[in-house]
Order: structure tokens, then sequence, then C-alpha cells
């Protein structure tokens, strides 16, 4: 009998990759097992208390008390206030389109296409500015909303665009602050970054909404909205520059060399070939940040403002609704999951991608 | 003249006197301001506030409490509030994410999906939104009457986890503590001393053994006169009576902490074992060792290493994570400080105290782990990715 007679079976790669990751050995066969009935009950636990015995309308709530699963009815009835807080009722289509242009903006600004420093300086101040006008409206016929009735997702997408904006041109000047070659200056940014890395955010709003009162002129105090935000790109531009400045240190020395011997000035060697090449090099970090950022917006909720996760816990405040609690906190979860997840896994792809830029 | 000013190196010392005086006007003003403001609201500056007693109630403390208790006592009080709910956030962190950390290094996919799925999950929700969440479910738990108990020892109802004490003084719980910590400190450094010789080996044991025994002697000495030694929580009418209670709050803000860092730090441990190089293992293997051996003795060693650094990161952001505890009441000191500055107006005072005792403690956080890193460090090895 020839050895042709009986061919080794076909094995395709999904198969032998399959039987490598999952069935390798009698004990490796039991975990998986063991996992996969796991997995399967908490996955038909969530579907059943989600989907299948859920009550889904408003109408529905007296049912709320029978079922076993979810009572989404709380959100059927409240969740213009989550999204849109105090703003007033007639005007929530402009809080809508407030925030879709500023998502947009942020979607935006991931599209290499817009990486230079002036597209995404026109982008964000272009997006800024009519989220701002339809939210504060008083231009075109559209009435004016003071922030004080600023509320729900805008405030928080707001607060995060705000702090963003202010943040990262000074974490940039911080960063080339702190590795300046004239010592005062190094020492002095230095000192401010360390400082506001060491303390909780929390202390910095506390301090901006209640404290700096007492601290500054009335003509510089301003709103507490705007006072909380400048505390908060402060905080966001103290860690942002220590990104940007790793960043900065991992570019050999000839790159800037190089500009010096072709008589570039500091601004031109800076802006050239320094910032492009840190952007570059340190870009994960840079975008995790702005991901801490937007979970910490939750934050300003203690020094009392109406965002997201406070408009959430009205929701279910008053009347029939106090009972539920855990549907409106898994809401406002996914929301910001949605968020959070997405710009983590971009964070995530753009390192992958660099890794393979660089051999 | 133009040569001066074209001169790089005045016109650069020139730039650093303007941006140093500028600071300096800025700091000026504030303390101008400041004094303004407080002279308009008739506010004496200074530390002796300190002494007054305060008048004002508050959540949890670990010490004994009044609320004419002094200033001084409130917020130390706090600083320890703070202290415990980041050391034992801390530790449940730390075992979580060690936990985490080994799924997401399996080499079976779906168990390491699991870790992939809670870091996911825990990771991308704000962690005072997991602080609301876990206190509204902890707080709706059963009315003392129906709390599930454990063989009636401990108890756990919507008022809080109540469980037995020793009647003992707290002095001395605090000494058994320093004991215990100065013992294991002192042991390294006998063994350095003494090289490993078996008269080291000698002292360990006898140490480990009289150790329990001074323990019993020092709580012994230390009874509550005319008090049962183990205090039994037991339900009385309404509520527990006796044991030890951890409220709602606490136990609330322990688990998302633990969850939301025991997510960080699982990543951070999954980076360690991967940073482990491959030809250590095979090193393991062709000396015979078995797998479990090269778990416990090349790569978890090796891992360890890699990782402190910024483990020590985490537990500082932990450490700062535990200011949240105010959005559901736990008087932790930032929680003790805002209700003093509402109440004694001693803004800046309190400021500095607050901003201070987190510089402290984040640098002492930074020092032991520094100093635990260094004397684990391998001599003229480094861990290569």
């Amino acid at each position: 009998m020839s050895e042709t007679a009986y061919p080794a079976p076909p094995q395709t790669p999904f198969a032998t990759s399959v039987r490598k990751s999952l069935f390798s050995s009698p004990l490796d066969c039991l975990v998986t097992v063991v996992c996969a009935v796991l997995l399967c009950l908490l996955l038909y636990h969530l579907v059943d208390w989600a989907f299948l015995s859920s009550i889904w309308t408003e109408e529905d709530e007296p049912l709320c008390k029978e079922a076993s699963g979810a009572c989404w009815s709380v959100i059927d009835a409240r969740h213009r206030i989550i999204f849109f807080g105090l703003f007033p009722f007639e005007e929530h289509w402009r809080s809508t389109v407030a925030c879709i242009v500023m998502i947009a903006t942020i979607v935006a600004s991931c599209v290499p296409w817009f990486w230079s420093g002036l597209k995404l300086s026109v982008l964000w101040i272009t997006g800024f500015a009519i989220f701002y006008l339809l939210m504060h409206g008083g231009l075109f016929g559209l009435s004016v909303i003071t922030p004080e009735r600023w509320g729900g997702l805008a405030l928080t997408i707001f607060i995060f665009a705000a702090v963003s904006l202010i943040g990262m041109p000074l974490s940039i000047v911080l960063a080339l602050g702190r590795r300046s070659r004239l010592p005062v200056i190094a020492r002095l940014v230095g000192l401010f970054i360390d400082f506001f890395r060491s303390l909780p955010l929390l202390t910095i709003l506390f301090t901006a909404a209640v404290i700096t009162p007492f601290l500054l002129p009335g003509w510089l105090q301003g709103d507490k909205l705007y006072r909380v935000i400048v505390g908060f790109a402060i905080f966001f531009a103290a860690y942002q520059a220590e990104n940007i400045r790793a960043g900065l240190q991992a570019i050999p020395a000839g790159q800037d060399e190089a500009g010096k011997t072709l008589g570039l000035n500091y601004m031109q060697r800076v802006t050239r070939i320094q910032l492009p090449q840190a952007f570059r090099n340190s870009l994960p970090a840079i975008v995790n940040q702005f991901v801490i950022t937007f979970k910490e917006t939750s934050i300003v909720t203690i020094v009392g403002f109406f965002e997201i996760l406070a408009s959430g816990s009205a929701a279910f405040g008053t009347g029939k609704w106090t009972h539920h609690y855990i549907e409106v906190y898994v809401f406002i979860g996914l929301i910001y999951f949605i968020f959070v997840f997405s710009l983590s896994r971009y964070g995530a792809y753009l390192e992958k991608k660099l890794r393979v830029g660089h051999g | 003249m133009t040569s001066i000013l074209r001169s790089q190196k005045v016109r650069e010392v020139f730039f650093q006197a303007l941006v140093l005086s500028v600071v300096a006007a800025l700091l000026v003003m504030m303390v101008v301001n400041t004094r303004a403001s407080l002279e308009a609201q008739s506010l004496t500056t200074g530390f002796g506030f300190l002494e007054r007693s305060t008048g004002w109630d508050f959540s949890f403390s670990v010490l004994p409490y009044s609320i004419s208790d002094t200033y001084r006592k409130t917020i130390l009080i706090g600083i320890l509030n703070t202290l415990l709910l980041g050391f034992l956030g801390i530790f449940f962190a730390t075992l979580i994410g060690i936990v985490i950390g080994l799924i997401r290094t399996s080499k079976n996919a779906l168990f390491s999906m699991i870790g992939t799925v809670y870091v996911e999950t825990f990771r991308n929700v704000p962690l005072i939104l997991q602080a609301l969440f876990w206190y509204a479910i902890v707080s709706h738990l059963p009315k003392p009457r129906a709390a599930y108990s454990l063989a009636d020892t401990v108890f756990l109802s919507g008022r809080g986890l109540y469980f037995p004490v020793l009647n003992i003084a707290l002095w001395s719980v605090a000494l058994m503590l320093i004991l215990f910590i100065g013992w294991l400190v002192f042991l390294p450094w006998l063994r350095e001393k003494m090289q490993h010789s078996t008269g080291y080996y000698r002292v360990r044991n006898i140490g480990w053994l009289l150790l329990p025994l001074i323990m019993i002697g020092i709580g012994y000495f230390a009874r509550i006169p005319e008090t049962p030694l183990v205090d039994m929580p037991a339900l009385k009418g309404l509520n527990f009576r006796g044991g030890m209670r951890m409220p709602p709050e606490l136990s609330a803000l322990i688990i998302a902490i633990a969850l939301y860092g025991g997510a960080y730090i699982g990543e951070v441990v999954r980076a360690g074992l991967m940073s482990v190089p491959k030809g250590q293992i095979e090193a393991g293997f062709v000396n015979g060792l078995k797998p479990f051996h090269i778990f416990s003795r090349i790569r978890l060693p090796l891992a360890i290493r890699a990782v402190l650094p910024s483990l020590t990161n985490q537990y500082v952001q932990l450490m700062k994570a535990t200011t949240i505890g105010i959005v559901i009441g736990f008087s932790d000191l930032f929680m003790i400080i805002s209700t003093s500055i509402n109440q004694s107006g001693q803004t800046l005072e309190l400021l500095a105290i607050l901003m201070g005792s987190f510089l402290v403690i984040n640098l002492g956080i930074a020092f032991v782990m520094n100093t635990i890193n260094r004397k684990m460090a391998l001599k003229g090895y480094e861990v290569k990715g």
C-alpha cells in the first residue's frame, strides 16, 4: 500500500486556529466549555432583561411591577430631560442639531486629511461657533438661551469640546515651554504642570467654581461655567503637555539641527519639524487623554452643572419613576460607552497603523 | 546700543525677567484680591480656626467622633476616611487586576474574551456613574429585618454591612499594626545583615511564633472593661446594634473603585506578562520546570518588576479618584473640606490643607512604590519588550 492512498484531510487555516486557540488540551476543552456556558448564560439573562421581558412604552408603565425585565418606560417618558436638561422644550431641535454638528466635528478631526494645524483650527472653530450659536441664540431670530439653562448631553459635549479647544493649544505651549532652553521658563512651566497633575480634578473644578471669586478681581471672573471650563482645560493641558513632551523627546536631535542648518527660525522649526513628528509619535497617548477627558466631564456634576449624569438622576427623581434608577443608569452608561468606546477603538486602530508605518 | 538689543543673550534674559514679573504680578494680584474679599466678609486669616469646634455632623468616621470636635480632628478623620477608602479600593482593584491580567493573557481565546469584555465594560463608563450605580444597588438592599446573614454573625442590609469586632481599645490596634509592619520591614534588613545564615531562619521562625502571642497579649491588656470580648451585631427593633458597620456609601465606593481600577490594573498586568522575553520562558522549559513553576518563578517575578512604575501611576490615580465619594455622600477628605469651607469661610487655609494632604499622600504612595521597585530590581537585568 502506497502512502499516497490516504491523503491528509485538507485543513483550513480557520479550523487549525480554532483547534489551537480553543481545544489544544483536555483542560483547554473544559475551560472552553465552561466559558461558553457562562457567556451564554450571561448573554441570555442580559437579552432577556433588556429585550425579551422588558416594558417599552410610557403607557405600559403599570405593567413594570410584574415584569422581570427592564422598565424602559422611564426612558420613553423622560428621555428629553436626559438629553436636554432644562433647555426650553420648543427649542430642543437646536440642541439636537448643535450636538450633531459637534459630533461631526469630532469625527471629522479623526480623518487624516484634516491633520494640519490650519485645517484642524478652522474645523474646530467653525464647529464650535455653530454649536455655540445654536445653543446660545441671539442671532438670525433665535431666542437667547443662557448657559444656566443648558443641560444634558449638549452640556457634556459643550464642556468636552470647549476643554479640548482651549486645552490643546495650551498643552502645546506648555510642552514647548517645559523643554525651553531658558531655565526660568522651563522651571516655571514644569512647576505649573506638576502642580496641576498632582491634584484631583475635582479639587481644581471646585476651586474654579467656588474659590476663584476670592482670588480674581470682578472683571476677570466671568460665568461659573466658563471658570470651570478654564480650570478643566488647564488640568487637561497639564496631562496632554506631558504626552506631547514625550513625543518631542523621541525626535532625534539631528532633525532640529538639520532645520537650523537650513536657516529656519524657532517658530518654523517648531511648526514644520518638531510638532508634526511629536504628534505622530504620541498620537495614541493623545487620543487616550481625550478618552479620559470625555469620561471626566461627568465630574462637573458635583460642582453643580446639569450635564447628562445630573439630568439622568433628575429623570428618575420624581413620582412613579423613583424605582427605575437601574434603567436610567444603564441608559446613560450606554451613551458614555458609545462615545468612549469608539474613541478608544480609534486610538487602538491608530496605534496599530502607526506601528506598521514605523516598521 | 543696537548691538546690545541684537544680542540673543540679552534678549533671553529680558524675556525671562518679563515672564517672571508677570507671574509675580499675578500672584500679588491674587493675594491683594483675597485680602480685600476676606476683609469684606470680616474673616480672620490663619489657622486659628482649627481649634474651634465644628458643630456639624457627617456620615462616616473610622474614629469615634462628635459634632463638638475641633476642625483639626474632623479634618484628620477626613484624611483617615480617604486613606481607608483608597487603600481598600486599591487592594481589591489589584486583586481583580491580577486575575483579569491572567485571564487576558490566556491562550484560550474564549477565556481571554471574558477578560476583554470585563475591561471594555468597566473602563469605558465614568467612575462616578459606576459609584452612583453601585450605591443605588447597595442602598436598595432589603431592610434590616430581612437582611442577608452569614451564620447570624455577618449581616448585609440596605443600612450597610454589619460584622463582629473585638472590644479592645483603638490604640492597641494601631500598636499591633505598627508592630506587624515593623516586623515585615525588619525581616529583609535582617536577611541582608545575616546573609541568609541558619541564624537568620531561626530568628525568623521564632519571630513568626512570638508575634501572634505578643499581639494577643496586647489585645488582652487593651480590653475595654465590663464588655464581652467579641461585640456581635444583633437585630434590635428596626436596626442592628453592636458590631462594626460598613455603611453603604463606603461599600459602594469600594466596589466601584475596585471594579474600575481592576480594569486598568488588568491591562497593566497584561502588558507586564507580555513583556517577559520568550527566551526566559523557553529556558525554563529546557531546564525541565513545570508550567506552574515557570509561571510562579520566572514569568510572574519578571512581570511584577516590569509593571511597578505603571502600577504606581494607577495607584496615584485611584487615590485621587476617591474624591468622587462626595457624590454619594461619603465623608472623605474632600467632602469634609468643602463642608468646612461652607461653614467656617476659611477658604484659602482649608484649600491649602486639601491640596497639601493630597500632595503628601500621593508622594507617599510614589515613595513606597519606588522603594519597593528599587529593592526588587534585579542587578544588571532589564526586561525588554
